[in-house]
């Protein structure tokens, strides 16, 4: 080969070079051109674009997860979940309504009121009806689900299907993969949760006529964020397994394992490591003590944590999450007027919880990304 | 793929990389490779590598490689399965960190200007994959966005860089319906949207039909041609890099035992002795007996070997090389000179596929460091 390719541009305004970004030291035109030859220096199509390949991958994603079935089935899942409870419990809520008027926490009982479900009819075979969870129990059960499908497969579906290699060759960085890809799970759950809470509202505004007050509003989006915590603490859990496990179902059977483990045996195991460290037995004092421990144990598993959070912010009768570790404290609390928590008395209740579930999240997300930088780019 | 063998390979043509406003000459100059200085006919490598190394664990994936591919040629990495060449282009592109020794791709270094390198290299992983549920162009756009190309100039660029493949035609199916010829045309696609000075090709063509490969071969080697870019292919077919490398480099056991030109590798693996061929019309075994007779009583042949089929051609095993066209005017000469019905006579070029044996096969045997 020789050097007869392109005639050069003659004349200092025809030098693409000449710039400041590409060529810092702006030295004499073909000076600057030999470096681009060399390509020593970053050329005019280097220019320092802020960086944002994470911003791109999220985007791509986001569409990706709004556009897929998984989308659409939680979206139909959770709605049911969220309004299934309201349905039924319309007419006790409207009865409230009617009875309390004046009462500030009016509203929030379409999120927290359990409705018993065939009353009627088991009130005349003497028995009580079932009772339903409320709508925000629900949600704290759906909501892991919600979490886990936006990124079971985030990584490793990249690695099976051989897309890996050619997104990590286009000039991103390689955190720029995993963070974009939480940072579009993160938008979806945001977006799926504040369509659920908007439609519990609407149901409660237009079909019961309730209107909530400000410090309800307040109340609802700062629950919404506290779910959001909670969800995001969930596709952290999902993101790392699919950095970790080279296969996607095996990263989905993990995960909903994991979920259906602690959410439907979680108390079922925290109560027999609670006999075995804190039996209910003993003087006042120890059993105040261990129950107190007991607690501390529960909270291990992320929904104590989520439904302690929710109850004390959904209900402003709740003054306190935490059992008292004396006996002392337990008189305190029986003498204490029952009264409703201002918004900000209820925020301080749970900060605690939210800074845990938060604290949780990052810690899943940071070893999925150590765990990332550190793989191997081949299959 | 019905893309006919013959279509023309379109010309790259230039495409402006930034906006006119903020960088009018750069516009007018088009993405054309700016000329060399006059005198600097040797400009640096685009690849270089230098002692490069990579162990996982005991074993040696990458040992001690030194190698360079110039501007305006096509490299062929040759070797066997587990030789080493995929974990050299991943450390060439910074997705593998080098146990030892450097490497340098467009004059930097991949594991610490990885984004720098990354933006001009054009890479086509062995196992090509694209977003199944994504049209192959949609796939396309994807890497044009990574690469942050302008929508303007992203739209023509895929355009032509699927009609390039021959692809233009399934473009706005999903990925999932394509063929693995037609998945790894799209990832040559993929590789030329970013306008890459430097493109690296793992195994491009081993699920692309015949028609469709010399299409291919024939598009690098006119984006080598017109556009100085360096190509590092590696491959297992031996008659396409043949036909398609200026250079070639044989790798076993993560040692290139030998680089260069086919006549150099030629030289350097040959056992010093060229073929030439020759085809008589020969009546009867007597005739053939002659002909083995005359071939053999010129000087420079070495061993004579009867042709396999009837009308098949003789062999004369030439030695030194180089003697050839002696030979082959001997032949010619000694067939007037005896009525013998010589047909046709031609020099034989030497084989990728001996010279690979051979290369290896002496590398097998330890003379590994001797023939480096
Ligand atoms: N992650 C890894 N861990 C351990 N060894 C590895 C790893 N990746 C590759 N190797 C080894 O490195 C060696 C070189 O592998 P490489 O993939 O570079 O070979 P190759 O020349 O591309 O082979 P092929 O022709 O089959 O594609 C092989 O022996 C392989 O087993
Ligand atoms: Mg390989």
């Amino acid at each position: 080969m020789s050097a007869d390719s392109t005639p050069v541009p003659a004349g200092p305004t025809a030098d693409p070079e000449v710039d400041p970004e590409s060529a810092p030291e702006t030295g004499p035109a073909p000076a600057a051109r030999r470096r681009r030859v060399e390509s020593a220096t970053p050329s005019r199509r280097e220019r320092s674009v802020p960086h944002a390949g994470w911003m791109v991958v999220a985007g791509k994603e986001f569409a990706d997860h709004i556009r897929s079935a998984r989308f659409v089935v939680l979206l139909i899942l959770l709605g049911l979940a969220a309004l299934i409870p309201m349905y039924f419990a319309a007419d006790a809520i409207r009865d409230a309504a009617s009875q309390v008027t004046g009462q500030s926490s009016i509203f929030l009982f379409l999120f927290t009121i359990a409705p018993r479900v065939g009353e009627a009819a088991g009130a005349a075979a003497g028995t009580t009806g079932t009772q339903l969870p409320s709508s925000w129990e629900f949600i704290a059960i759906v909501g892991p689900l919600l979490g886990l499908a936006f990124a079971f497969d985030a990584v490793n579906g990249e690695r099976s299907s051989g897309t890996l290699p050619r997104l990590l060759s286009q000039p991103i960085y390689r955190d720029d993969v995993v963070n974009g890809k939480f940072a579009a799970g993160l938008a979806v759950i945001g977006l799926v949760l504040t369509c659920i809470v908007v439609l519990i509202a609407a149901f409660g505004i237009i079909r019961l006529g309730i209107v909530p007050s400000a410090e309800e509003i307040l109340r609802i989006t700062f629950w919404l964020i506290v779910t959001f915590l909670y969800v995001a603490l969930w596709l952290a859990f999902g993101l790392l397994l699919s950095v970790m496990i080279r296969r996607a179902a095996t990263s989905a059977l993990i995960a909903f394992g994991t979920w259906l483990l602690l959410t439907f045996f979680g108390g079922l195991i925290t109560n027999v490591i609670n006999s075995v460290l804190a039996p209910r037995s003993g003087s006042l004092e120890e059993q105040a003590r261990n129950l107190s421990l007991e607690q501390t144990i529960t909270r291990l598993l992320p929904d104590t944590l989520y439904k302690e959070a929710s109850l004390a912010i959904l209900n402003p009768q709740v003054s306190a999450v935490s059992n008292p570790a004396t006996i002392g404290g337990y008189q305190q609390a029986a003498e204490r007027i029952p009264s409703l928590q201002s918004f900000d008395q209820s925020i301080l209740l749970v900060w605690p919880h939210m800074v845990t579930m938060l604290a949780i999240a990052i810690g899943f997300f940071a070893l999925s990304y150590i765990r990332f930088m550190r793989q191997e780019v081949r299959a | 793929m019905t893309a006919p063998s013959t279509r023309p390979i379109r010309k790259k043509t230039g495409r402006p990389r930034s906006t006119a406003d903020n960088d009018p000459a750069g516009a007018a100059a088009g993405r054309a490779r700016p000329a060399r200085p006059a005198g600097d006919d040797r400009p640096r490598a685009p690849i270089r590598t230098r002692g490069l190394t990579k162990e996982y664990g005991d074993l040696v994936a990458v040992d001690h490689l030194d190698l360079e591919v110039h501007a305006g040629e096509i490299f062929g990495l040759l070797g066997q399965n587990g030789a080493g060449k995929t974990t050299t282009i991943l450390m060439l592109l910074g997705l593998a960190e080098p146990t030892a020794g450097q490497a340098r791709v467009v004059g930097l270094d991949p594991a610490r200007h990885p984004l720098e390198v990354k933006r001009r290299v054009g890479y086509l992983p062995d196992a090509v994959g694209f977003y199944g549920d994504m049209s192959g162009r949609d796939n396309l756009r994807y890497t044009a966005r990574l690469n942050r190309i302008p929508r303007a100039e992203a739209e023509p660029a895929i355009d032509e860089a699927l009609e390039q493949v021959g692809l233009a035609a399934r473009a706005d199916s999903p990925t999932d319906t394509y063929s693995r010829g037609m998945l790894q045309r799209l990832g040559i696609a993929d590789a030329l949207i970013k306008d890459p000075d430097v493109l690296i090709l793992d195994e491009p063509t081993t699920a692309i039909d015949p028609l469709g490969v010399k299409e291919i071969l024939d598009l690098l080697r006119s984006l080598v041609t017109e556009r100085q870019m360096a190509i590092l292919l590696s491959s297992h077919l031996l008659n396409q890099v043949q036909s398609v490398c200026d250079r070639i480099g044989i790798f076993a056991a993560g040692r290139l035992i030998g680089q260069g030109t086919m006549p150099e590798l030629a030289h350097r693996f040959g056992d010093d002795i060229a073929h030439v061929e020759a085809e008589f019309e020969t009546a009867d075994e007597a005739g053939a007996a002659r002909v083995r007779e005359v071939l053999a009583a010129i000087p420079g042949v070495v061993d004579v070997a009867a042709p396999s089929r009837p009308d098949g051609a003789w062999v004369a095993s030439v030695s030194p090389v180089g003697e050839e066209t002696r030979v082959r005017r001997s032949i010619l000469a000694a067939a007037a000179a005896t009525g013998l019905d010589l047909t046709s006579v031609r020099s034989v070029p030497p084989s990728l596929d001996d010279i690979y044996r051979r290369a290896v096969e002496r590398a097998a045997h330890g003379h590994a460091r001797d023939v480096r």
